[in-house]
């Protein structure tokens, strides 16, 4: 077992009403990895995410991050033990600028955020360092436009902007490239690559075609149970796997479908 | 920063307007304006840059009225004493109130800050320092500092003017200041900003009490310069009325609400005499507001006069 799992779920339940969305999941997500949730609509993917995340509260089971138990902390707390997430939609704050929405992770750690009294120039400081995590995900030139303003791909670039703002150890993400053209897909798929260097991922996909490249480990999950998990070469040729796919109408198990290069 | 830009001048000659506007305006009225203009202003920190609908901020207005009113007249405090204690009030019911209803959002929201400013209102009713339905009448308005005598309508103004202008750039300086820019971040996106590792709720309360000590303070004015404060300050009514003003004069800007109480205050004024059709007349032109300019008075003048290079 040791400590190279950063994250590890145990025999993790969500009951809604009587319906149950994910069922007796253990995860365990290895540290410097790039690990993917996938499966069909309905599979319990998202509902997995938002527990692990803390946005949901489990039904049964346990949640460990970093050896430590953290299935009744607060989402709030979790960020600031260094797990992050985004969202399926893109999650920007569009009144603020670019630049604005950046700080606004910065500042946190700066301590300032209940001075009201204090003048808003005291951000300043924390310009630089946002120009480059602006700068490192290419939408640079934007700087000044209020963040509602810019194009779907470019929110989602200065939303990993803005998670990485926080440094964090592990980052989650909610299917990143929901909605994107070709050109977008490939342009993040290199951006999660560049960023994983040093951190661990778990990112929850629709399509597997995505993170076939992507992924180090990919579990898929079926009706809220855990249908498979290991490599993409190992998944892909799961008859279980292919089987659950085109079940439900969606064949992307084979290259090409979503803009896999 | 202390550069004379456009809207540093545009600020300069509204200050300058204010000082002059007694000599050709009643006095009453503009106060009665400022007043109510620094009610909206401290409601609209709430809704306009937290997205918080409050439904009980006469709550606030209304019980610090009673608290300075009371403390200048029963034990003879001096007038910055009076208002001092009705803005502490003011701020500790915001805590407590606040904290019960931030844990709830949109509609409900509002629903729970209904409910307490309606039990603060029995509170009023019953009990016996504010004295029903007569109320506290014959507020000195005392000597400010133990110098200055209020009683002279023109003190009293610039006075008011004074702690308004204050009120108004420190309400400025919340929003832009760094804790402003985590509560536009909230009011924008939420969960994001939880997931950003803020606990929301904390903004959300620190935001809450501000707005209410700043809506005690306007009401700590208002029972100076009526002399008065009664259940009408505490009623519904008055909540119901700040959303009105803050919306007419245009959400999440810094004049916009003032703006849109002197226009309230001044149907109330000038169409007295219309009875209750001033209701009525009040009533389309807020339909007209909504369906002409959304985003209020300022809102949509705001932009206007930056396309004209007005304004920064």
């Amino acid at each position: 077992m040791g400590d190279d799992f950063i994250v590890e779920t145990r025999s993790l339940t969500k009951e809604f009403k009587g319906f149950v969305a994910v069922s007796d999941v253990n995860l365990r997500v290895r540290r410097h990895t790039i690990h993917a949730l996938i499966g069909p609509n309905g599979a319990g993917k998202t509902t997995c995410f938002n527990l692990v995340t803390k946005f949901l509260i489990p039904t049964r089971g346990q949640i460990l991050f970093n050896g430590r138990d953290i299935t009744n902390t607060e989402p709030a707390a979790i960020a600031r033990q260094g797990m992050v997430r985004s969202f399926q939609i893109s999650a920007v704050f569009g009144h603020l600028t670019v630049l604005e929405n950046v700080r606004v992770a910065l500042q946190r750690v700066q301590g300032t955020s209940f001075h009201f009294w204090r003048s808003g120039a005291c951000l300043d400081s924390l310009n630089q360092r946002a120009d480059e995590l602006i700068e490192a995900v290419g939408i640079a030139e934007y700087r000044d436009t209020p963040a509602g303003e810019l194009s779907y791909g470019r929110k989602r670039a200065l939303e990993i902007a803005t998670t990485l703002a926080l440094d964090p150890e592990m980052l989650l993400l909610d299917e990143p490239m929901a909605g994107m053209g070709t050109e977008d897909v490939k342009r993040t798929a290199e951006l999660i690559r560049r960023v994983a260097a040093k951190r661990t991922v778990l990112m929850v996909e629709h399509n597997l075609s995505v993170v076939a490249d992507l992924s180090d480990t990919i579990t898929v999950l079926k009706l809220g149970k855990v249908l498979a998990e290991g490599s993409y070469a190992e998944i892909s040729t799961n008859p279980e796997v292919v089987e659950a796919y085109m079940g439900s109408g969606h064949a992307d198990t084979s290259h090409g479908a979503a803009g896999h290069a | 920063m202390n550069r004379l830009t456009p809207q540093v001048i545009l600020v300069l000659a509204l200050i300058a307007a204010a000082i002059v506007a007694p000599f050709g305006v009643y006095p009453i009225f503009l106060m009665k304006g400022l007043c109510f203009g620094l009610f909206a202003a401290a409601f609209n920190l709430l809704l306009g840059y937290v997205g918080l609908l409050s439904f009980g901020h006469a709550m606030f207005f209304g019980f610090s009225a009673y608290i300075t009113a009371h403390t200048a007249k029963e034990w003879g405090l001096t007038p910055e004493l009076a208002i001092l204690a009705g803005v502490a009030v003011a701020t500790l019911l915001g805590a407590a109130a606040g904290w019960l209803a931030i844990r709830r959002s949109g509609i409900y929201f509002a629903m729970v800050t209904l409910a307490f400013s309606q039990m603060m209102y029995f509170v009023a009713v019953q009990a016996p320092f504010t004295h029903g339905e007569d109320g506290i009448q014959g507020v000195p308005r005392g000597h400010l500092f133990g110098l200055i005598d209020l009683s002279d309508t023109f003190a009293m103004y610039y006075f008011v003017l004074a702690v308004f202008v204050a009120s108004l750039l420190f309400i400025n300086r919340v929003v832009t200041s760094p804790f402003g820019q985590v509560l536009k971040a909230i009011r924008d996106n939420e969960p994001r900003a939880i997931s950003l590792g803020y606990q929301v709720d904390r903004y959300k309360l620190l935001a809450f009490t501000l707005s209410a000590g700043l809506a005690g303070l306007a009401g700590s004015l208002k029972s100076l310069v009526f002399q008065l404060a009664s259940l009408a300050d505490v009623h519904w009514h008055a909540s119901g009325e700040v959303v009105l003003m803050t919306l007419l004069g245009g959400v999440g800007t810094i004049f916009g609400p003032t703006a849109g109480a002197f226009l309230v205050v001044a149907i109330q004024n000038y169409f007295s005499e219309a009875g209750s059709w001033v209701t009525i007349i009040q009533g389309m032109i807020f339909v007209v507001c909504v369906l002409l300019f959304r985003s209020g008075m300022i809102g949509v003048l705001a932009p206007w006069l930056k396309r004209r290079g007005l304004t920064g």
